[in-house]
């Protein structure tokens, strides 16, 4: 079976056929871009299920059950209803800056999806500082919130904003430092690149010891990146009743809530990709198939996914002061080091390859 | 178990607490009559300085208040403080009563019992006593615009109360 | 020059804030008015009075019958230990004397209604500091004691299962059984309440050293219940004033000296092992006998003034009833346990963040209607 999953060359061959080649670019764009945000406003969807049946399983409960088979229709009900809900807000919000913060959330997490490869070659922008481009975006994300916290004019969502700038701003040298130290080992950003060096090992295995540590620190940092339990200062409900987004209704509050769940995902396919091989089957069994890659992806993600969520439902949440400590006393330090490590590791070679 | 401990602790008998505290105060009323407990009256006057004496004294030390009611007994309006001394367990009930039920003040006993802070601004809000040297003396359950005090005899609030 | 030190001298500004009377942390309608520099709490004051009722103005209108049902409205979680409370007093005043079975009886129920209390009490505590899923474990197992009361009693939150002179009916016949079904489940659940959050890093850091109330203080305060007693302030009424069947069962009033919101949390924990033991030692031997005493089906109480003091749940709550020896009570006064421990929450809040607030409020276990009567 010979599928071609370099969609990007696929569908600009197919729109040359009866288009010129720059009319053929431009409508790979969109249509890409359409394809994307199709599968990831579904995607999206179905996160906030499974999350909520994860939720249930731990909590004793059933879960969504009643709309569709085993409640599968369930989020798709809630999206309806959220679009169909009107779009309230406070008198003295500043009310373009109140309307924009949305979208900076949304575009930041869906513009971090072009760039993983979920299988080989597929893969829909291929850049050679795809890590750093990843790391740079998913940092923009932030400024919605502040905006969102500031413009509704509510103080709750003000506490919950300017909880969230910090906690974002700290936890993002962990994110990337802890990448960097991965860099140490592959030596290229380029995510494709990445995983072919991880053909002869996944590199948290060649890693060994920096690299365990490194994907502890990683997943830590980017629980609290996407702003998740134990790290939900921002929203903490029990202290700020919603935080950030108080304010907000309808599909406002969907983008704020689905960029979450996408950056949960986002968060898990940087560690997948990065550690665990990406679309890589273990020990190479489906190496002939490359479009099995996809669910290699997928399963990989969602078990980092899962981990995620595991952490939600049983831990309690930190104080924010205590959040700032764990970084700046613990993690930052211990990640400087594992730098170091790293590059003994790697100097010395000292890696594990198979 | 270290924490065991002996519940049964030396009890003052009321007529020991009576000798004790009369030699204080000349003219206080002692009584046992309708109710387990010894009972005092004491002129507002007294008040603070009586109870304040039966938190330091040594022999009574009731630093426990666990009690305090409003009172309104027709003609006069006033205090019940109920005591007891969490080291020698026994309790008293002290009574205070004023008749000037246009504006009522006694002694605020805050200083003494830092529970008496919300305990007092209750009976302010509800019978209308107000406190000298209360920190915050404002309503505390019923909004500020209310009028009068609802727990007195005489409030009439044909709209909300149901009378038999 | 001295114009830019004066400009450039960066002042923080204290602001205002309103928690409540709608917020998740306050289980209820309560209001606090928050002064905050940042993060940190300047100064705490709880506006009351969203469901004050007038309970007791409520009384001097009822017979004594109809005060019972007023109170199981007050705290509602222990529901079955307020009526008692009322009905004891009626009970001393009239100087009945009271079946052993009613007392056996009133006592387990009362103690299966502490654990209840305390199962809600810790679902909600771990929510109030992030951990969601606690609720529904504490939730399952207050269902089975809800259960229990619900074919006893006919309902399972408020229950008037108490009257003047002893209990509207006898136990159902599973009672026991079930009983003793529950107890058995639940010494092996309990176990798991450690696991999921007392044994928690981050669930200890948030509570030791956070909300610390001394032993003095909780006395001027006139704290009781868990409150006090994690401050090391044996204040158990079961112990000093001892009630119903309390002098006929042993068992160790939970006393931690730390005072921190910790303490008050294992002192609650340590409250449900020996809730269930005393029941234990109760089940099997419920005395044969009647449950009620024949009481006029107009109670007047003799006049003069009662007080019973009874440990609830929440602490102690003190019943003071002032009779003219009509049919009615002339003055009626509830002293509430929530109301005493609500207005220490400023003296333990103050210096700490927003999240240190919520969760020493979590261990103060306020039930607002017992607060606004």
């Amino acid at each position: 079976m010979n599928i071609s999953l370099n969609i990007t060359t696929t569908i600009t061959e197919f729109l040359s056929g009866f288009m010129s080649e720059g009319a053929a670019n431009i409508g790979t764009m969109v249509v890409i871009a359409l394809i994307y945000l199709a599968i990831f406003a579904v995607a999206g969807l179905y996160l906030v299920l499974l999350e909520r049946k994860v939720a249930a399983w731990f909590q004793l409960r059933l879960g969504p059950n009643r709309v569709g088979p085993w409640g599968l229709l369930q989020t798709m009900a809630d999206a309806l209803k959220l679009v169909s809900k009107e779009l309230t807000g406070t008198v003295k919000a500043d009310k373009f800056l109140y309307n924009l913060a949305p979208y900076f959330v949304i575009v930041s997490s869906l513009m971090a999806l072009a760039v993983f490869p979920f299988t080989k070659e597929f893969q829909a922008f291929d850049i050679n500082i795809g890590l750093f481009f990843l790391i740079a975006i998913s940092s923009i994300g932030v400024i919605g919130i502040l905006l969102g916290g500031w413009a509704s004019n509510n103080k709750f969502a003000l506490i919950g904003a300017m909880r969230s700038g910090v906690q974002t701003i700290s936890y993002e040298l962990s994110v990337g430092l802890s990448l960097i130290t991965m860099v140490l080992l592959t030596g290229t950003l380029q995510l494709s690149e990445i995983i072919e060096v991880q053909k002869n090992g996944w590199l948290i295995v060649q890693g060994h010891i920096p690299a365990i540590i490194a994907f502890m620190i990683y997943m830590i940092a980017g629980t609290a990146e996407t702003n998740r339990a134990p790290f939900d200062m921002v929203e903490a409900e029990s202290e700020l009743g919603a935080g950030f987004h108080t304010e907000y209704s309808g599909m406002k509050f969907a983008y704020f809530f689905l960029a979450e769940f996408i950056n949960m995902f986002i968060i898990a396919a940087v560690a997948t990709t990065v550690f665990f091989g990406g679309w890589l089957s273990p020990f190479g069994i489906t190496e002939s198939i490359p479009w099995l890659g996809v669910f290699w992806f997928i399963g990989k993600t969602f078990m980092l996914v899962f981990l995620m969520m595991w952490f939600r439902w049983t831990f309690p949440r930190l104080r924010v002061d205590q959040l700032l400590t764990l970084e700046w006393k613990y993690l930052l330090p211990l990640n400087l080091l594992n730098i170091i490590l790293m590059a003994l590791i790697v100097w010395l070679n000292l890696t594990i390859q198979f | 178990m270290g924490l065991m401990k002996d519940y049964k602790t030396e009890v003052m008998t009321n007529q020991a607490l009576q000798n004790l505290i009369s030699i204080w105060i000349p003219d206080l009323e002692f009584t046992e009559e309708g109710s387990q407990f010894l009972n005092i009256s004491v002129k507002p006057e007294q008040l603070h300085q009586l109870l304040s004496q039966l938190k330091s004294n040594n022999e009574t030390s009731f630093d426990y208040l666990f009690c305090l009611t409003g009172m309104d007994w027709g003609k006069e309006l006033g205090v019940i403080y109920h005591l007891e001394s969490t080291s020698h367990r026994h309790i008293i009930v002290v009574k205070v009563q004023t008749e000037d039920r246009e504006n009522p003040t006694l002694d605020s006993v805050c200083d003494i019992w830092k529970t008496a802070d919300f305990h007092e601004r209750e009976v302010y809000d509800f019978f209308g006593i107000k406190f000298i040297n209360h920190p915050n003396l404002k309503r505390l359950f019923l909004t500020d615009e209310w009028e009068g005090f609802p727990l007195r005899k005489d409030y009439v609030d044909e709209i909300n109360m149901v009378i038999k | 020059m001295d114009t830019t030190i004066k400009n450039s001298n960066l002042k923080s500004e204290e602001y205002f804030i309103n928690m409540g009377p709608q917020h998740p942390a306050t289980h209820g309608v309560l209001r606090l008015l928050l002064t905050i520099d940042g993060e940190i709490i300047k100064k705490v004051e709880p506006d009351l009075g969203y469901i004050h009722r007038s309970i007791e103005k409520m009384c001097e209108r009822d017979s004594y019958q109809q005060i019972v049902h007023l109170t199981d409205r007050m705290d509602y979680l222990s529901s079955h230990i307020n009526n008692e409370a009322v009905c004891l007093t009626v009970e001393n005043a009239l100087q009945l004397e009271i079946p052993d079975r009613v007392k056996v009886i009133r006592t387990i129920i009362g103690e299966l209604t502490r654990i209840a209390s305390h199962c809600l009490w810790w679902g909600v505590m771990g929510m109030d500091v992030g951990a969601l899923t606690t609720y529904f474990y504490g939730f399952r197992d207050r269902e089975m004691i809800n259960d229990i009361f619900e074919e006893t009693c006919g309902a399972r939150l408020t229950m008037n299962y108490n009257i003047p002179g002893g209990l509207m009916f006898d136990i159902h016949p599973n009672f026991v059984k079930r009983t003793k079904e529950f107890i058995a489940h639940f010494k092996t659940k309990l176990p798991e309440y450690d696991t999921l959050l007392t044994g928690n890093v981050i669930f200890q850091k948030r509570m030791k050293g956070v909300g610390i109330l001394t032993k003095e203080d909780a006395i001027s305060f006139g704290a009781s219940g868990p409150v006090g007693r994690g401050s090391g302030y044996s204040c158990d009424v079961r112990k000093y004033h001892t009630y119903s069947a309390y002098d006929k069962v042993t068992f160790n009033e939970a006393l931690k000296t730390d005072g921190d919101s910790f303490a008050r949390y294992q002192v609650r924990i340590q409250e449900m092992w020996e809730s269930m033991s005393i029941i234990e030692q109760l089940i099997d031997n419920i005395p044969e006998g009647d449950v009620q005493v024949a009481t006029n089906a107009v109670i007047k109480l003799p006049k003069g003034e009662f007080y019973q003091k009874v440990e609830t749940a929440r602490g102690e709550l003190g019943v003071y009833i002032n009779s003219t020896g009509t049919k009615n009570p002339y003055r009626v006064k509830f002293r509430s346990p929530g109301f005493s421990n609500l207005s220490l929450l400023n003296h333990i809040a103050v210096g700490g963040k927003i999240g240190d607030l919520v969760a020493s409020m979590a261990t103060l276990d306020l039930v607002i209607p017992d607060i606004d009567r």
